[in-house]
C-alpha cells in the first residue's frame, strides 16, 4: 500500500477508516506466532498444579513424600512452604468495597473452598512425569457444608459486599404508575473460555532477576504485584509480550500460578514453563454472569418508563478476584441502558458460594443487565398491550437529551452520555432486518405451523476507560517507525490498529511500522487491554507519541535544511520542503543528525528519536447498538436454531471497519452460546459438571448462523481526538436479551404457553417443559 | 522404566529419528522434540481441532494419537503449507476474509480444510459450514472461515485441473 506525504498532518486520512489487512495474520498463518507455551528454554522445567477435588473442607494434611520420590521430580511446595501468606489484591477497587477477607490467597494453608482451588505444585523435568507425580500428592480434606444457592435464605450465604445507586424520587414513580411490571431473570454461570487456556513461562535470567511470557493482559500490574510479593523492584522484572489466543476478559489476570510459577523459577534457579489444560482451566479460570436480577418497572398507560428498581445478587464463588466487585457495580449502573428513566434505585450484593471465583467476561455487567432489561421490556409491553417496538421507541433517549448526565458513578468514573442518536439507530436495525426477509420469513413459518419468533434488544455499551494510557514511538535508522504501546495483542488486531493510527501521523507506509505491544521493558506504564479500551485510550497515545516524533523531525530537518517547520512536512522517505523540492532530508539523515554525537544537537538535549506520550480522559464513551434475531423452536426437541442474527452498532470512528465487524462476529457467536448453551453446573457436593468440552458447549459453526452487522460510524466520540469509541463487545452485549425476546416471541405464538423467559442459557428441557404444559397433545419424547 | 521407542517419521517433507515413549502425543512430539509450535493444543481431549495435522494425508487430532503411531508415516502441520514466503491459497483466503483473529484455532482449521478441500474440491457453503463444525474458534464467529474455504472452493471448481 502507498501513502502520500501530504496526509501527514491531518485526519481523517487514508489509513484511519481503511480495511487495511492485519499485520498479526503472516506469522498466524504460518505457524509462526509465539504463543506462552511456545517458548523453550534450555534446563526448563514443567510445574503441575495439584488442585482440590473437594468444593469446602478443611485441609488435613498434604503428603508430597511419594511425588517426591519419583524419577525427575525436583521440586513439590504447599502453602507451608510459601515465604508468608500471601493473597491476591483487587485490581479495580470500586465503591470504597474493601474485600480484604474474602481475597484469594496463593495456596491455602487451613480450608478449600472450591473445587479446582490449588493447593500444591509439583515441578519435573518433564511435563508427563510432573503429572504422575501430582496424582501421587496426598491431600487429606475433611469435608464441610457448602453453599451452592446464593438466592436462598441469607443465614448461610456470606454477603461480600452489599450497595445502592440512586437518583429521581422512585417511590413517587411507583406510586404514580398506571401499571407496574415485574420479572426475576437469572443468568447461568459462563467464562470466556479462550482456545488457548493459560500458559506461563519464568525464567530467572540473574539473581533476583525475572522474565515472563505470557501473561498477557495488564502486564504491567501483574508485574508490580509479583515484584511486591517477591519483595522485588518492579523494574527487575520484565513481562514480554506473546501472542495470546483469545482473552475476552479472563486470560491474564492475576491468579495464583501468576505468583506460583515465577516464584518457583527464582527458588530453583531454572526456567519453569506451566500451561493448564482444559479440565483445570474450566474450573480455575474466572467464571463469571451469575446473577439474579430482580427488577421493577413502573410506567404509564402509553408505556412511558416512570422508575425502574434493581435488586442483583452475583454468585461470586468462593474469593474475591482481581475484579473485586465490578460485575454487579457495571449491572447496576447500566441497566437503565440507552433509556429515558426519571428514577431509579439498585442494590447490588455480592455472594460467596464455593464454586470457582468469577471475573469479568466480555460485556461484564451489560450481557446480565440488557438481558434482564429487555425482558422486561418484552414483557411490560404484552401487558400493556403495545407493541414491544413501540415501548422501545417511547423509551429511547432522544439525540436533543444527549448529552445526558446520568446521576451515577461507575469505574470511578461520572456517568454522562455522550452524543448519539439511539432511535435512528433502531430504526435502521428495524429496517435491514425487514430488507433481510426476517419479518416475513416469521409470517410465512407459522403460516406453514413452524414454531419461529424474532427478537429485537437494544443496548448500550461504554469504552475507553481512563485515567491514562502512554505510548512511546520512535524513528529508526532506516526509515522504520517503532511503536511501544500499553495495549496488549489479544487477538483483536490491536497490533494493526495502533499501525493504522501511525502511519496518518507519520507517514512512512504501514509495512513500515513495526507495533511492540504489552513489553514491559519498553512501555512500563501501559494499562493494558480490556474493558474496549485499547483503541481509545492506546490509539490515542499513540497518535499524541508519533506526533511528537513528527515534530521532532520536522524540527531537526529545520535546522538541516535551514527552513522555518511551516514550511516542511514529511513523506515517506523524509522530510521535504514544500515547495522547494530540492530540499529534503532522509529519515536516515535525521536519525543520524538526532545521535549523541551529532553536531546538530544542541548541548542541553537528548538525544535520539524516542518520545513517549501520555493520554488522558475523564469519562468514558457510550458506543450503543441493537441485535435482532430470527429462531426457530424445534417443538420435538425443544432445540433453538437461529437462523438469522443482526447487529447494528455505533462506533463512533471505524479505525478497521473490518476489524470491527470481526469483533462484533465473534462476539455474536459468543452471545448465542451464552444465551443457548453454555453453564458451569455444579451437583449437590459441589462437584463441577462442566469440566470438559462435551459439558461446556461452546457454539461451533452449526450453531451460529449466517451473521450480519452494520457498522455505524456516525457520532465520533467528544472524549478523544480520534473520536473512536471501543468495539470490543457490543456483538455479545444484547444476545441474551435477543434471544430470549426471540424465543418469548416464538413461544408466545403457541396457546396456552408461558412465554416469559426467566433464565439464560435457554436449554431445551426448559423449552420442552413450557411448551409441554402449553400443549399437552405435543408428542415429544420422554 | 519409560518405554522408550525409535521411530522414523517424515514431518513435512523432512525424514526424522526419533526415540519416544510410547505415551507422547503426536501434538507434544511435534512441539516440544521437533519445535514445530504451530500446532496448538486447546483441550488435549479431542473436541477442539486445533492440534489438527494430517497423517498420511488425513486429518487427525494431534493430542489423541501418540508420536509412535507416526512411525513410518508423513506427517504435514501448518507448517508446510505455504511455498517459502508465498503464502498458500487458504491460507491467502483466511487474511481475506478475517478469518482469524487471535489465531491459535487457526492452523486446525488450516488443516482440515486443507485436507477437505482435497477431497471434496466443489464444496458449497452447507458443507463446508459442516465440516468446519469439528473444530472450535472462539474468535471469529465462523463467517470468515467458512467464506474463505468457500472462496478457495469455488476458486478450484473454477480451475481447469479439478476432476
Ligand atoms: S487439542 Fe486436540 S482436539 Fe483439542
Ligand atoms: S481465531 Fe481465536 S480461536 Fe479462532
Amino acid at each position: 500500500m502507498t501513502t502520500t506525504g501530504t496526509r501527514a498532518q491531518s485526519l481523517p486520512s487514508t489509513y484511519v477508516g481503511a480495511r487495511v489487512g492485519r499485520k498479526e495474520d503472516r506469522r498466524l498463518l504460518r505457524g509462526e506466532g509465539r504463543f506462552g507455551h511456545d517458548v523453550q528454554r534450555p534446563r526448563m522445567l514443567h510445574a503441575r498444579v495439584v488442585r482440590s477435588g473437594i468444593a469446602h473442607g478443611r485441609l488435613v494434611s498434604i503428603d508430597a513424600t511419594e511425588a517426591k520420590q519419583l524419577p525427575g521430580v525436583v521440586d513439590v511446595v504447599t502453602g507451608a512452604d510459601l515465604p508468608r501468606p500471601l493473597r491476591i489484591p483487587v485490581r479495580l477497587k470500586v465503591q470504597d468495597v474493601d474485600l480484604t477477607e474474602y481475597l484469594q490467597p496463593i495456596l491455602p494453608t487451613e480450608e478449600v473452598r472450591y473445587v479446582g482451588e490449588p493447593i500444591a505444585v509439583v515441578l519435573a523435568e518433564d511435563a508427563y512425569v510432573a503429572e504422575d507425580a501430582a496424582e501421587l500428592v496426598v491431600v487429606d480434606i475433611d469435608e464441610l457444608p457448602v453453599v451452592l444457592d446464593t438466592t436462598g435464605p441469607a443465614d448461610d450465604v456470606t454477603i461480600a459486599a452489599d450497595f445502592t445507586m440512586s437518583y429521581g424520587r422512585v417511590a413517587d414513580a411507583f406510586d404514580a404508575a398506571d401499571h407496574i411490571t415485574s420479572l426475576t431473570f437469572d443468568i447461568g454461570r459462563h467464562s470466556a473460555v479462550p482456545m488457548e487456556p493459560r500458559t506461563l513461562v519464568a525464567d530467572p535470567v540473574g539473581p533476583g532477576e525475572l522474565e515472563i511470557f505470557g501473561s498477557t493482559k495488564v502486564p504491567v500490574f501483574n508485574r508490580r504485584v509479583l515484584a511486591e510479593m517477591l519483595g522485588l523492584d518492579d523494574e527487575r522484572i520484565r513481562m514480554h509480550a506473546v501472542d495470546a489466543g483469545g482473552g475476552f476478559g479472563v486470560r491474564g489476570e492475576f491468579y495464583p500460578e501468576d505468583f506460583l510459577i515465577p516464584w518457583l523459577a527464582l527458588r530453583n534457579r531454572r526456567p519453569v514453563s506451566w500451561a493448564e489444560d482444559r479440565q483445570e482451566h474450566l474450573v480455575s479460570v474466572n467464571h463469571s454472569r451469575q446473577q439474579r436480577h430482580r427488577l421493577s418497572v413502573a410506567l404509564k398507560k402509553n408505556g412511558e418508563i416512570l422508575g425502574l428498581r434493581a435488586d442483583v445478587i452475583q454468585d461470586n464463588g468462593a474469593y474475591a478476584r482481581t475484579h473485586g466487585i465490578i460485575v454487579p457495580e457495571l449491572t447496576i449502573a447500566m441497566l437503565p441502558g440507552p433509556y429515558r428513566v426519571p428514577a431509579y434505585h439498585a442494590r447490588a450484593r455480592v455472594a460467596l458460594s464455593h464454586k470457582t471465583p468469577c471475573g469479568t467476561y466480555r460485556g461484564p455487567g451489560r450481557f446480565e443487565g440488557t438481558a434482564a432489561r429487555e425482558q422486561l421490556l418484552d414483557k411490560a409491553a404484552a401487558e400493556l398491550g403495545i407493541d414491544r417496538v413501540e415501548l422501545r421507541r417511547t423509551n429511547l433517549l432522544v439525540p436533543t437529551e444527549l448529552p445526558h448526565a446520568r446521576e451515577l458513578g461507575t469505574l470511578g468514573t461520572d456517568m454522562v452520555i455522550d452524543e448519539g442518536d439511539f432511535p435512528g439507530l433502531f430504526q435502521a436495525a428495524l429496517d435491514r432486518a425487514t430488507r433481510l426477509g426476517w419479518p416475513d420469513a416469521v409470517t410465512a413459518g407459522r403460516r406453514d405451523g413452524r414454531v419461529m419468533g424474532l427478537g429485537v434488544a437494544m443496548f448500550m455499551e461504554k469504552s475507553g476507560l481512563g485515567p491514562y494510557e502512554s505510548a512511546d514511538a520512535e524513528m529508526t535508522r532506516t526509515g522504520r517507525v517503532r511503536v511501544y504501546s500499553g495495549g496488549t495483542s489479544l487477538g483483536q488486531g490491536i497490533e494493526t490498529a495502533l499501525a493504522q493510527i501511525a502511519a496518518d501521523v507519520i507517514p512512512v507506509g504501514i509495512d513500515r511500522i513495526d507495533v511492540v505491544n504489552g513489553d514491559t521493558a519498553e512501555q512500563p506504564f501501559g494499562t493494558g487491554s480490556w474493558a474496549s479500551r485499547s483503541t481509545v485510550v492506546a490509539g490515542n497515545a499513540v497518535r499524541a507519541a508519533c506526533q511528537e516524533v513528527a515534530d521532532r523531525l520536522i524540527e531537526l530537518a529545520g535546522r538541516l535544511l535551514e527552513a522555518p517547520p511551516d514550511e516542511l512536512l514529511l513523506d515517506d522517505t523524509g522530510v521535504r520542503h514544500k515547495t522547494d523540492a530540492g530540499k529534503r532530508c532522509s529519515y536516515s539523515e535525521l536519525s543520524a543528525a538526532a545521535g549523541p554525537a551529532s553536531p546538530h544537537l544542541r548541548p542541553d538535549e537528548q538525544p535520539g528519536l524516542r518520545r513517549r506520550a501520555r493520554f488522558t480522559v475523564d469519562h468514558m464513551t457510550y458506543p450503543y447498538g441493537a441485535h435482532i434475531a430470527l429462531v426457530e423452536i424445534d417443538p420435538g426437541t425443544g432445540n433453538v436454531q437461529v437462523h438469522g442474527y443482526l447487529v447494528v452498532y455505533e462506533v463512533g470512528v471505524a479505525v478497521n471497519p473490518t476489524l470491527i465487524e470481526g469483533q462484533l462476529y465473534g462476539g455474536m457467536a459468543q452471545g448465542i452460546g451464552g444465551a443457548l448453551l453454555e453453564e458451569f453446573r455444579y451437583d449437590d457436593a459441589g462437584q463441577p459438571q462442566s469440566a470438559t468440552f462435551m459439558d461446556y458447549l461452546l457454539p461451533t459453526a452449526c450453531e451460529v448462523p449466517r451473521l450480519d452487522v452494520l457498522v455505524l460510524a456516525d457520532h465520533p466520540a467528544r472524549t478523544n481526538p480520534l473520536g473512536v469509541r471501543g468495539a470490543g463487545e457490543g456483538g455479545l452485549t444484547a444476545a441474551g436479551g435477543c434471544l430470549a425476546s426471540a424465543v418469548r416471541d416464538a413461544l408466545g405464538s403457541l396457546p396456552g404457553v408461558r412465554p416469559d423467559i426467566t433464565r439464560l442459557p435457554i436449554t431445551p428441557a426448559e423449552i420442552l417443559a413450557r411448551i409441554g404444559s402449553g400443549t399437552p397433545a405435543t408428542d415429544r419424547p420422554g | 522404566m519409560r518405554d522408550l521407542h525409535l521411530i522414523t517419521t517424515e514431518v513435512n517433507g523432512t525424514q526424522h529419528e526419533l526415540v519416544v515413549e510410547s505415551r507422547r502425543t503426536l501434538a507434544d512430539m511435534l512441539r516440544e522434540d521437533l519445535g514445530l509450535t504451530g500446532t496448538h493444543l486447546g483441550c488435549e481431549h479431542g473436541i477442539c481441532g486445533a492440534c489438527t495435522v494430517l497423517l498420511d494425508g488425513e486429518p487427525v487430532r494431534a493430542c489423541l494419537v501418540f508420536g509412535v503411531q507416526a512411525d513410518g508415516k508423513q506427517v504435514r502441520t501448518v507448517e508446510d503449507l505455504a511455498d517459502g514466503e508465498q503464502l498458500s491459497p487458504l491460507q491467502q483466503a483466511f487474511s481475506k476474509h478475517h478469518a482469524l483473529q487471535c489465531g491459535f484455532c487457526t492452523p486446525g482449521f488450516l488443516m482440515l480444510a486443507e485436507s477437505y478441500l482435497a477431497s471434496r474440491p466443489a464444496a458449497d457453503k452447507t458443507e463446508i459450514r459442516e465440516v468446519v463444525a469439528s473444530n472450535l474458534c472462539r474468535c471469529t464467529g465462523y463467517q470468515g472461515i467458512v467464506d474463505a474455504i468457500h472462496e478457495v472452493a469455488t476458486a478450484q471448481q473454477a480451475g481447469p485441473v479439478q476432476p
